[in-house]
């Protein structure tokens, strides 16, 4: 299970967030290995979306700190993606008056070479550099099976269409690490297999192995993808371990679903 | 046909088909005809970079008449300079042009900084008081701006090459038109570039641009910063144009007429700011010319003539939101049967429904405390 010291590791380290009184996240403690899948879960108001939010920068942690590739992270959401880590909403957020192609080529943005005056004097380079762009946003559509709906307008598509798109425009980044929010909130079963699937072979991805943190609440796509869970409980990490051992932890049953409720019927999880 | 893929040679183009438009039209036109193109060119210039400002990027300004002063003052102090001095050239008033619309720009900057920081009613509330102040401060300073009376814009006649009997009204034409058609171009190649996608991306949803890599603040920015140039060199033609810079020509209801224009023409797109700043200068001219046969005293025509136009914008804005959201550039694509790009209809299927019918295995997500 542990690997000697990965390049790509996340360290979650002691992390505090205090809202006013109110305690979102109690001293929290985990790591993203290189290659692994690891689900956060827990009930509403966990502190879950608090986690993604500090690992992103839209929250500073009140103490506590983050070790991303072997140095701390200071994080800022608009250079996530420079430090190889890409982030999907759990709103799908999607940018609404572009086509889905278009949605994929932003989030690329990073890998543009052609600067503002080759973009004003429309120069070959630009041109060069959107045709890249256009075709690589193209090619990752296509590996998520939704290469048709690339001039269709977001609101126009089904929404599990537009979840794999938005899911394309974090992986065209070529991220390191994936925080999902929610990736499988309203998805069908079928779509769900897909996911997970795809969330399974992130971390064997040939040159661009890239680990996951995913946030969810379906149980079963958390047991079937993850190599390890993490509960958090009132912004508490009451547990973490393989899913089996967390499948079987008394403590995460009766924070999850409320003492009086029989663990075993209710977390027959496994598909 | 492959030459036309590249962005650079179909727009360059369509700029010489402009400028060729351009040449016909003003040379069969009266000089009084001509006089209107060159306030014409105007609005289009400014009208232009308001839409990349509003429609693309999706920060409102109701000052933009304010900027479009900063370059018109700028050219007409420069000018004067010129002219004192007895320096003449076909470069001297592209200079000054170019100097009023680098000057904007840099002023656009800074209020993009704080622009960046707004959001709503509150930067129309910051862009509006800019447009009502900014032209005030002529009064403040008299001895550079000589208050209301403003500065007077001498410029070199047409240049002699062009012929004895090439009419002054006709050549402010060329130069307002020729802006604008410069204004569009460049303006055009931002649009189809990454830099135009990121101008939406930001209008958007900035969370995910951000995400993304996008530097929010950066981006909005560059588009007031674009924005501002294009207004500036529309003050700077326009004062060619009136040959004067006076608070009076860049008041708080040419912000407005700016605005409908952009509106009325289909908001975000650069063809629609030409159809919106063709009808509200048309519109404009039209009522003006209306009110004056009625054949009304003095003073309340005079009063009429300032009023009627903006009312007239008012009520077109009003029912152009109701009928006609995507403006004349929405409705012209809806006829040529090109896909709207602005429809926003979304039926999204109830993804939650489906989900907790097909999911219910799984533990409700707030189970916890019973």
């Amino acid at each position: 299970m542990n690997s000697p010291a990965p390049e790509s590791r996340l360290s979650v380290q002691g992390v505090t967030v205090r809202f006013g009184g109110l305690t979102a996240l109690d001293d929290v403690s985990f790591e993203v290995a290189q290659g692994h899948v690891v689900g956060v879960i827990g009930p509403n108001g966990s502190g879950k979306t608090t986690l993604f939010n500090v690992i992103c920068g839209f929250v500073r942690p009140t103490s506590g700190s983050l070790t991303w590739q072997g140095k701390t992270l200071r994080p800022r959401p608009d250079r996530l993606v420079r430090a190889g880590i890409a982030r999907t909403l759990q709103s799908v957020g999607l940018f609404e008056r572009l086509t889905a192609l278009e949605n994929v080529m932003v989030g690329a943005a990073r890998a543009r070479k052609a600067g503002f005056a080759s973009a004003l004097f429309a120069l070959p380079r630009s041109d060069r550099d959107e045709q890249r762009l256009r075709d690589e946003a193209l090619d990752w559509l296509r590996r998520l099976d939704v290469a048709d709906a690339a001039n269709r307008l977001p609101g126009t598509l089904p929404y599990p269409v537009q979840k794999r798109v938005s899911l394309a425009r974090a992986l065209i980044s070529r991220p390191r690490l994936l925080l999902l929010d929610e990736p499988a909130g309203g998805l069908g079963a079928e779509d769900m297999t897909h996911l997970a699937g795809l969330i399974r072979g992130l971390p064997e991805a040939g040159e661009w192995p890239c680990s996951v943190l995913l946030v969810e609440h379906h149980m079963d796509l958390v047991m079937s993808v993850c190599d390890q869970v993490v509960v958090l409980d009132f912004g508490r990490l009451v547990a973490s371990g393989t899913p089996d051992d967390v499948r079987s932890d008394p403590v995460v049953a009766a924070a999850y679903l409320g003492t009086d409720v029989p663990a075993e019927a209710e977390l027959r999880a496994t598909p | 046909m492959a030459l036309l893929r590249s962005t650079l040679v179909r727009h360059l183009v369509l700029l010489a088909l402009g400028a060729l438009a351009l040449v016909l039209l003003t040379g069969s036109l009266s000089t009084f005809h001509n006089y209107e193109l060159a306030g014409l060119g105007a609005y289009v210039c400014t009208a232009a970079g308001l839409t990349v400002l509003t429609g693309l990027n999706g920060q409102i300004s109701l000052g933009h008449a304010a900027l479009m002063a900063i370059g018109g003052y700028t050219v007409a102090l420069l000018q004067i300079r010129f002219s004192d001095r007895a320096i003449t050239g076909l470069w001297v008033l592209p200079l000054s042009l170019l100097a009023g619309a680098a000057v904007t720009g840099v002023a656009a900057a800074v209020v993009g900084v704080a622009a960046a920081r707004l959001r709503g009613p509150y930067l129309a509330g910051v862009t509006l008081a800019l447009g009502v102040a900014l032209p005030a401060l002529t009064s403040r300073f008299t001895s550079v701006f000589k208050g209301d009376q403003g500065l007077s814009v001498p410029f070199d006649p047409p240049p002699a090459s062009l012929g004895a009997n090439f009419a002054v009204e006709r050549w402010q034409a060329w130069i307002s038109l020729g802006a604008a058609l410069i204004v569009l171009f460049f303006l055009a190649n931002l649009n189809r570039s990454a830099i135009g996608r990121h101008f939406r991306a930001v209008r958007d949803d900035e969370v995910a641009a951000q995400l993304s890599g996008l530097s929010v603040p950066r981006v909005q920015i560059l588009a007031f910063t674009v924005s501002g140039v294009a207004a500036g060199l529309g003050g700077g033609v326009f004062a060619v144009s009136l040959q004067t810079a006076s608070p009076g020509s860049f008041d708080l209801t040419l912000s407005l007429a700016l605005l409908s224009a952009v509106v009325i023409g289909g908001l975000g797109s650069l063809a629609g700011a030409v159809w919106g700043s063709i009808i509200v200068v048309y519109l404009g001219i039209v009522l003006r010319g209306f009110v004056d046969d009625l054949g009304l005293s003095a003073a309340s025509a005079q009063k009429l003539h300032d009023n009627l136009p903006n009312a007239a914008f008012g009520l077109l804005l009003v029912l152009v939101m109701l009928i006609l959201p995507g403006g004349i550039q929405g409705l012209l694509r809806r006829l040529a049967g090109v896909a709207p790009v602005d429809r926003l209809r979304r039926g999204r299927p109830e993804p939650f429904a489906a989900a907790i019918a097909q999911h219910s295995s799984s533990p409700p997500p707030s189970g916890g405390q019973q």
